[in-house]
Formats: structure tokens, C-alpha cells, sequence
């Protein structure tokens, strides 16, 4: 029996128990077994030293890049260890064996020598001894309970984890042709056959990658592996259900909405809705379309939005100013800087049209095309997304009617726009008519803003949409 | 030309693994070369991915041939903000990719070509490689003085780097690839590779520069497709297979299953910038503000591509003290990337006090920190 270093840790009772009811099955596995290895017979908690295997090319030190493991980690064998790098070529060592990652020999950009210790690795004996070498059993006193396996009077080569991947999976070792050493059988060599019953090498389906489960090289295990499956099921791809809570710290770009959201629920809201006939408007614009395209611009409904809201601040600039943080002095703000909100991959932006009171909508539009390229591509400055003076969202683009849309201090008025639909209406002569229609929901800091003022600047923003013509009249 | 006979070949990679005589664990050698239909960096390094996880190449070896449109592709180990000039790559709309290879950064662009050599891990063999490719430049073109360097780099004339390499090793299968230079532009090459960023303290591994020169320049009557149908060629006879080229779609999940995950991971930010090696930038910068100029120190220490810790040393009292911390503490855990802390900054604006200088301030500040990303 060879020597080997038993762990002990605080449950020592709960060894002692495991300790001697190992060491029976271990005496009767020795009087059976024809080859014996280092570390046949185990107690729980054995450390292995795993150490550094030849790289190649004659290389005998690396650099360790990354670990993809800490110590108290449990690891399977061929999960991804660590990363490490020899002149230009990044190689990822995988782990032998089954068990718990006890101790790491190097930190990060330290040298790594070939052949020295790498991490220490605890053997969780209950699990099944993982040594370096095979053991050739000759059944039926194996303790993986696996019957007896000979084809012509061979015995079949093959590691523990090897033997369980085929019982979990109801496979004969005898019917497998093993292509390792001395015909031993691999895990490679399980997987083949069963992609052989199955009848396909490479299915169609993403999921059922028959192929040899991948060490994630890329991310840590995130919890042990549940190894002591009873069931046995057909395919060898492990069904875990690995549904987890997941908790990330609020970084960034999310923790500054928090901030701007909380100071945004200390102004008391009110909000005003309706619905806005854009029949008008719809004919109006495709008659524009090509015009603007000729000129190089894409031209959407919110050009006349902003645009109509810019004519109606000014008959109401209350709805354009900024109260300060002690309410006691308001400021009128002489831009119209009309923020527009964007969804982008990181969230709601909302740049905005400057001094809309002296743009044409054609110039409007074609300001627009540049903040939603720029959007999209992530590269707005801090000029377009600074300095907005009164908001609209086209939340209608994704969908919905009515909204409750939350004012962007320090503004002190939003507008929030439905989806175009097309519904029924009554005209001025009492018939049915095709109608475009759009809902329009307005919040307002109601400190300074009262509900009448709202309601006017709606009805003059409503009245220049459904007949675009009435804003000639007004247009600076 | 080489399209036009491989468009006939053009089948599924199952059935050409499946070769009809013997099985999957074929002990025939049925070495395979194919080529990519896309341009796209990420798919590209996707397909080597695939390859090198879902492969047998205990018995055959893979040539993966393909070109990449306008992109900056780093190492493995690498810090994209020492190795390129992020700020024009994000101008000119080049990609940036990290690859899962080692070894320094690489402008790829129609003009380069990329050789990818799959062997299982006992065969891995950078130097019998770059000779292959050696030997069948000179089959093309027999008066052009190339040689591979101890470094495994190819030198054109003694002295220019045409090819530069690196290589994967996973437990049983490893690749090798390079890129050659046929008629990359050399003058975008070396402004993207040119670091603007000051004050970085790194232990990532860093580029060794080379003058480079393109084998155009050299010979004009030379393309891409001759090369890569060269290279092919001394493959197939090297390794006595069919000179026929499979082409590949690294968009097919028929073909290829799990691919567009791959692809998409590649994407990610986390992958890209989140996997730099933790480093640190101490630097200063002066700000004209009104008639003064302004020194500012700053100190930032950035781990997995976000700021683990910020010090922003400025005149006292040119913001106010609770000002400054706000943004500090905004900054921290946030990711060193211009937009997101463009968006970050204006949106924390919206809560600072409304006084025109002090934003005037605080726009200035920000704009300069957003310069160091």
C-alpha cells in the first residue's frame, strides 16, 4: 500500500466515518486488482500535485496569463485550469482530474516551469480515485459498480471517468473501439460511438454537441458540477439545469440614471394626454420624403414634431425653463434645445436638436440623421447630450399608445408619442373616415406648470400637426 | 479562379469528415484546406474556434485560409489601448478583435492574407509550417528572397516583415496562424498601430514594431488569390491531399453548429476590452479654460476594462469638492470607454448644480478624461 498525505480539516468525525468505510472496499479492491498505482487506494481529501505538462517545442518555461480558477474551486477533469503564454502561442491547460483546487503555485505573470507544480488538487475520494496511470479492473469488485467488461479476452483499458461517461450513458466498454494507447479507451472514443448511434458527426442542432464537452475555456465554473448522476440518458451532453440568481454591481452609466431617476421622482408630476389626427401630416410627409432624399436626408414624423413643439413654447416658454434646487427662482431658457430619446445598446440616451427656434425642419431632420448615426455607433459627444431644454419620446416606434414619461431634470416638461395607428373617426359631415392617429402623453413639473398651460400648448402643438399648413403662419 | 472550382465543391463540412470509405475516425490522413466566404474578422475567428473545439485532428490536419476586411486584431494577452490608436480606429470604423492566440498586435485588411495550420497537439509545428509557405513563394515567384526568422516571422529582402505568427494550444488539438502581406495599406497599418495613449503601466504583452513592406511592392503581378492558391497548392502536395478548396460560410449553424455564439462572444466588450491584463494610467494634461491653463494629474487603475480606482488631482477648488467626488465615484466600477462615460458624465450633469460655469467646468474636465480612453 503506498504512502499517501491525508487532509484533515475541521469535520473530522465525518472523515474518520468515510476514512474506514474507504478503506474496506479499498483492501478488497487490492486483492483483485493486476496493476497497482500510485494511489490506488485513497481517503478522502488526497492532495495531487498537478504539474506543468510538456508544452512542446523543447519549451520548458511559460508565463501564467490568467487563472480560470481559484483556490476552493471545484474542477472536472478537462475544465480549463489557467491560461499561459510562450513566445506568441497561448496554451490552455486543462485539468487531470476531478476534485478541488487546493493550492495555487504562481500568481499572474509569474514563470511557470515544465514538469513543476502547477496547482495542488484535492481527490474527492467518494467521487472515484482519477490516478495518473489506468487501472485495469477486473470486475465485478469494481466501486463504480460497473459489470464486467472483455472483448476476446481482453481487458478493457480505460480511466474511471471514462468508464462512468459510458455506465451513465448504457454503453458496453466491450463495444467500443478504443483509439489510445494500447487500444485504451478514450473519452473521445465514447462520444464517436454515440454519434454513431445517433447516426449524425456533426448534428444540425447547436445544442446536441456530440462532440467532447468543451472545457469553458473562457469562463470560470460558476458551481460544481453535479458528477454522481443515477439516471442514464442517451445522449451524452449533461442536462443541468444551471438556472441561477445573478447578482452585478450597478457600474457606471446605469448608477448615473439611478442618481438623475431619483432626483427626477422628487418633482411632482402631472400629466395631460390626447390624441392627435396626423392624416395631414402623413400625406404631407410622403410628398417630402423624396425631396429630402434627394438631398441626402432621411425624413421621419419627429422633425414636425419638434419642430410644432418649438412654435408652441414660444406662446408658452414656461414649459422651456429650469427651476432651480431651492425653488425659489425660475429661469426661461432662450434655446429650444429639444432632446429626443434614443434607445441604444447601452440604454435611454437622449441627445438633442439644438436651438430648434431658428431651424428649418429639413434642418432639423438632417441633425437628427447625425445624433442617430452617431447613437448608433456609440460615439455622441458630450455637447449633443448636454444642455436639452425640453424632451419628446417616440416610444410610439417600438409601440404603445398612452404613456407616463418621467421629466429630465433639470427640465421641467416631457412628451412621450404612441404608435401611429389607423382607426376609425368621424368627420365634419358625420361619416366614418380613415383617420392616422398618434397619442400624445405629457408630463409637467407641476410646481411651476399648471394644468391649463399644458393643456393650450397640446391643443396649439395638436392644431399644427393636424393641419401642417397653419404653420407657415407661424414659421420663423 | 480558385472560387470558380471550389464553387462546385462547395459541401457541407459534415459530409466531407464523413468521407464515404471509412468512418469519422478515419486512420487515412484526408487533410483538408478551406476557405472562408466572409470578410468579417470575428465570424473568421469564430471558424477557428469551431475548429479547434469540435475537430478530431488526431488523424487529419486543417488549412483555413481567409482574408479580413479593414481590422485591428490583438493578442490574446494584449492592451488595445497600448498596442493601437483606438480613437482612429473608432473614427475610421475599423473593427477591433482579440484573438485567442498569443503573440503581438496585426493590421488585417483585403490586401493580407491569413493562414491557419490545425494539427492535433502532437503535431504542432510552427517552423515545418512558415517553410511551406516559404516554398511555395518561391514555386510562384522564384526570385523573391524570402526566409523565416528563429522568431518565425517571414522577412522579405532580409530586412521587412511580410508575416508574422501565432498559435493556439488546447489539450488535444493546437493551431498556428499567420498573415502575409500581399497589398495591405501600409499607411493606415501604421497609424492604427500607433498608440496616442500616455502614462500606461502594463504587463500585457507587448508588440515588437517591424518595417514592413507589402509583396506587391516587390512584384506587382502579384494578388491574394495567387498567393493563397499557391500556398494551397504546396499544402495539398506536402500533404497528399486533393488541391481542392472547401469554402465556408461562418454564418452556417448547418454546417458549422454553435458558430454564431462564438462570433457573438467574440463581440462582446467584455471579451475585448474586458480581458486586458489589469494595468494602470497615471498621467497629466493641461486644460485652457478662459484665459488660464490648468494642470490636471490623474491616476487610474483599470481592471477587466473598468476603473477599479480613479484620482483626479486638480486646482483647489476649481470644482467643487463634492462635485468632483460624485464624478470620481461615478468613474469607478465603470468601463475605461469613451461612451460610456460621455453618457455617464452628461447624465450626472443633469443633477449637478445648474450654473453655467460650473458646467462649463465640468464638460471640460470630462472631455478630457474621455481623451485618455
Amino acid at each position: 500500500v503506498c504512502i499517501h498525505r491525508v487532509r484533515s480539516y475541521s469535520g473530522i468525525r465525518f472523515i474518520k466515518s468515510k476514512y474506514v468505510c474507504v478503506f474496506d472496499k479499498s483492501a478488497l479492491k487490492f486483492s483483485h486488482q493486476q496493476r497497482l498505482f500510485r494511489t490506488s487506494a485513497v481517503s478522502c481529501g488526497q492532495i495531487v500535485q498537478f504539474k506543468l505538462s510538456d508544452i512542446g517545442e523543447g519549451i520548458t518555461e511559460v508565463t501564467v496569463k490568467e487563472w480560470y480558477i481559484k483556490e476552493g474551486d471545484s474542477v472536472s477533469q478537462f475544465d480549463s485550469i489557467c491560461e499561459v503564454q510562450s513566445d506568441k502561442a497561448s496554451v490552455t491547460i486543462t485539468s487531470r482530474y476531478d476534485g478541488i483546487i487546493r493550492k495555487l503555485h504562481y500568481n499572474l505573470d509569474e514563470i511557470a516551469y515544465v514538469g513543476k507544480p502547477l496547482v495542488d488538487i484535492e481527490i474527492d475520494a467518494s467521487k472515484g480515485v482519477s490516478p495518473e496511470e489506468d487501472v485495469v479492473e477486473t470486475p465485478p469488485m469494481s466501486h463504480e459498480e460497473h459489470t464486467h467488461q472483455e472483448i476476446k479476452g481482453h481487458k478493457t483499458l480505460a480511466t474511471p471517468a471514462v468508464r462512468r461517461l459510458a455506465m451513465e450513458n448504457n454503453i458496453k466498454l466491450s463495444e467500443v473501439v478504443g483509439t489510445g494507447k494500447d487500444n485504451r479507451i478514450l473519452k473521445e472514443d465514447i462520444l464517436n460511438y454515440l454519434a454513431k448511434q445517433t447516426g449524425a458527426i456533426l448534428p444540425p442542432s447547436p445544442k446536441a454537441e456530440i462532440i467532447p464537452p468543451l472545457p469553458k475555456s473562457e469562463t470560470v465554473p460558476a458551481a460544481p458540477k453535479d458528477r454522481a448522476r443515477k439516471i442514464p440518458v442517451p445522449v451524452s451532453r449533461p442536462i443541468v439545469f444551471s438556472g441561477k440568481d445573478k447578482t452585478e454591481p450597478i457600474t457606471g452609466f446605469h448608477k448615473a440614471m439611478v442618481k438623475t431617476m431619483s432626483a427626477a421622482l422628487k418633482i411632482p408630476h402631472f400629466g395631460y394626454c390626447d390624441e392627435i389626427d396626423l392624416t395631414q401630416l402623413v400625406q404631407l410627409r410622403e410628398e417630402l420624403k423624396p425631396l429630402a432624399q434627394i438631398r441626402g436626408v432621411k425624413l421621419s414624423f419627429m422633425p414636425f414634431f419638434i419642430k410644432a413643439a418649438s412654435l408652441g413654447l414660444l406662446q408658452y416658454p414656461i414649459l422651456n425653463a429650469s427651476l432651480d434646487e431651492s425653488c425659489q427662482n425660475v429661469t426661461y431658457k432662450a434655446s429650444h434645445n429639444i432632446g429626443v430619446a434614443m434607445d441604444t445598446e447601452q440604454g435611454l440616451i437622449v441627445p438633442n436638436v439644438k436651438n430648434v427656434q431658428v431651424c428649418s425642419v429639413f434642418e432639423i431632420a438632417s441633425e437628427l440623421n447625425r445624433l442617430q448615426s452617431l447613437g448608433s455607433a456609440g460615439q455622441l459627444g458630450t455637447n449633443d447630450l448636454s444642455g436639452g431644454t425640453f424632451t419628446l419620446s417616440n416610444i410610439g416606434t417600438i409601440g404603445g399608445t398612452y404613456a407616463k414619461p418621467v421629466i429630465l431634470p433639470p427640465e421641467v416638461a416631457i412628451g412621450a408619442l404612441g404608435k401611429i395607428q389607423v382607426l376609425p373617426r368621424f368627420n365634419g359631415k358625420g361619416e366614418v373616415f380613415k383617420a392616422q392617429i398618434m397619442n400624445v402623453s405629457w408630463s409637467a413639473d407641476h410646481r411651476i406648470i399648471d394644468g391649463a398651460t399644458m393643456a393650450r400648448f397640446s391643443n396649439l402643438w395638436k392644431s399644427y400637426l393636424e393641419n401642417p399648413a397653419s404653420m407657415l403662419l407661424d414659421l420663423k | 479562379m480558385v472560387l470558380q472550382a471550389s464553387l462546385k465543391n462547395c459541401l457541407q463540412l459534415s459530409c466531407i469528415l464523413r468521407t464515404p470509405k471509412v468512418g469519422f475516425r478515419s486512420t487515412t490522413s484526408g487533410s483538408l484546406i478551406i476557405q472562408s466566404t466572409s470578410d468579417d474578422v470575428y465570424q473568421n475567428l469564430a471558424v477557428e474556434d469551431w475548429i479547434h473545439d469540435h475537430m478530431n485532428l488526431e488523424n487529419r490536419q486543417v488549412l483555413f485560409l481567409w482574408r479580413n476586411s479593414p481590422a485591428v486584431v490583438i493578442g490574446r494577452h494584449q492592451n488595445p489601448w497600448q498596442e493601437c490608436n483606438l480613437r482612429l480606429l473608432r473614427q475610421k470604423n475599423i473593427k477591433l478583435a482579440r484573438r485567442r492566440s498569443g503573440g503581438g498586435t496585426v493590421y488585417h485588411d483585403l490586401g493580407n492574407i491569413n493562414l491557419t495550420f490545425f494539427t492535433s497537439r502532437k503535431k504542432y509545428e510552427r517552423m515545418e509550417n512558415l517553410k511551406l509557405v516559404v516554398k511555395a513563394l518561391k514555386a510562384l515567384r522564384p526570385q523573391l528572397d524570402v526566409h523565416v526568422t528563429d522568431r518565425y516571422d517571414i522577412l522579405l529582402d532580409r530586412h521587412y516583415k511580410i508575416s508574422g505568427t501565432a498559435a493556439k494550444l488546447g489539450r488535444t488539438t493546437a493551431y498556428h496562424h499567420c498573415t502575409l502581406l500581399c497589398n495591405a495599406d501600409k499607411f493606415v497599418l501604421s497609424s492604427v498601430l500607433k498608440s496616442p495613449y500616455k502614462g500606461i503601466k502594463s504587463n500585457a504583452t507587448p508588440s515588437v514594431p517591424a518595417s514592413v513592406k507589402n509583396l506587391f511592392e516587390e512584384d506587382p503581378s502579384l494578388t491574394c488569390e495567387m498567393l493563397l492558391d499557391a500556398i494551397a497548392e504546396e499544402y495539398a502536395t506536402q500533404h497528399q491531399t486533393d488541391h481542392h478548396i472547401t469554402l465556408i460560410n461562418p454564418a452556417d449553424e448547418t454546417v458549422l453548429p454553435g458558430i454564431n455564439n462564438k462570433t457573438k462572444e467574440l463581440q462582446t466588450w467584455e471579451w475585448v476590452y474586458g480581458k486586458t491584463p489589469k494595468f494602470s494610467v497615471s498621467t497629466c494634461f493641461n486644460m485652457i479654460y478662459k484665459d488660464s491653463v490648468l494642470d490636471v494629474k490623474v491616476d487610474i487603475d483599470i481592471k477587466h476594462g473598468r476603473i477599479e480606482v480613479c484620482n483626479i488631482d486638480l486646482p483647489e477648488q476649481w470644482l467643487p469638492p463634492a462635485v468632483c467626488s460624485e464624478l470620481v465615484k461615478s468613474l469607478t466600477g465603470s468601463k475605461f470607454c469613451p461612451n460610456e462615460t460621455t453618457t455617464l458624465t452628461a447624465t450626472l450633469l443633469r443633477v449637478c448644480p445648474q450654473d453655467a460655469e460650473l458646467q462649463s467646468r465640468w464638460n471640460l474636465l470630462c472631455e478630457n478624461m474621455i481623451m485618455l480612453m
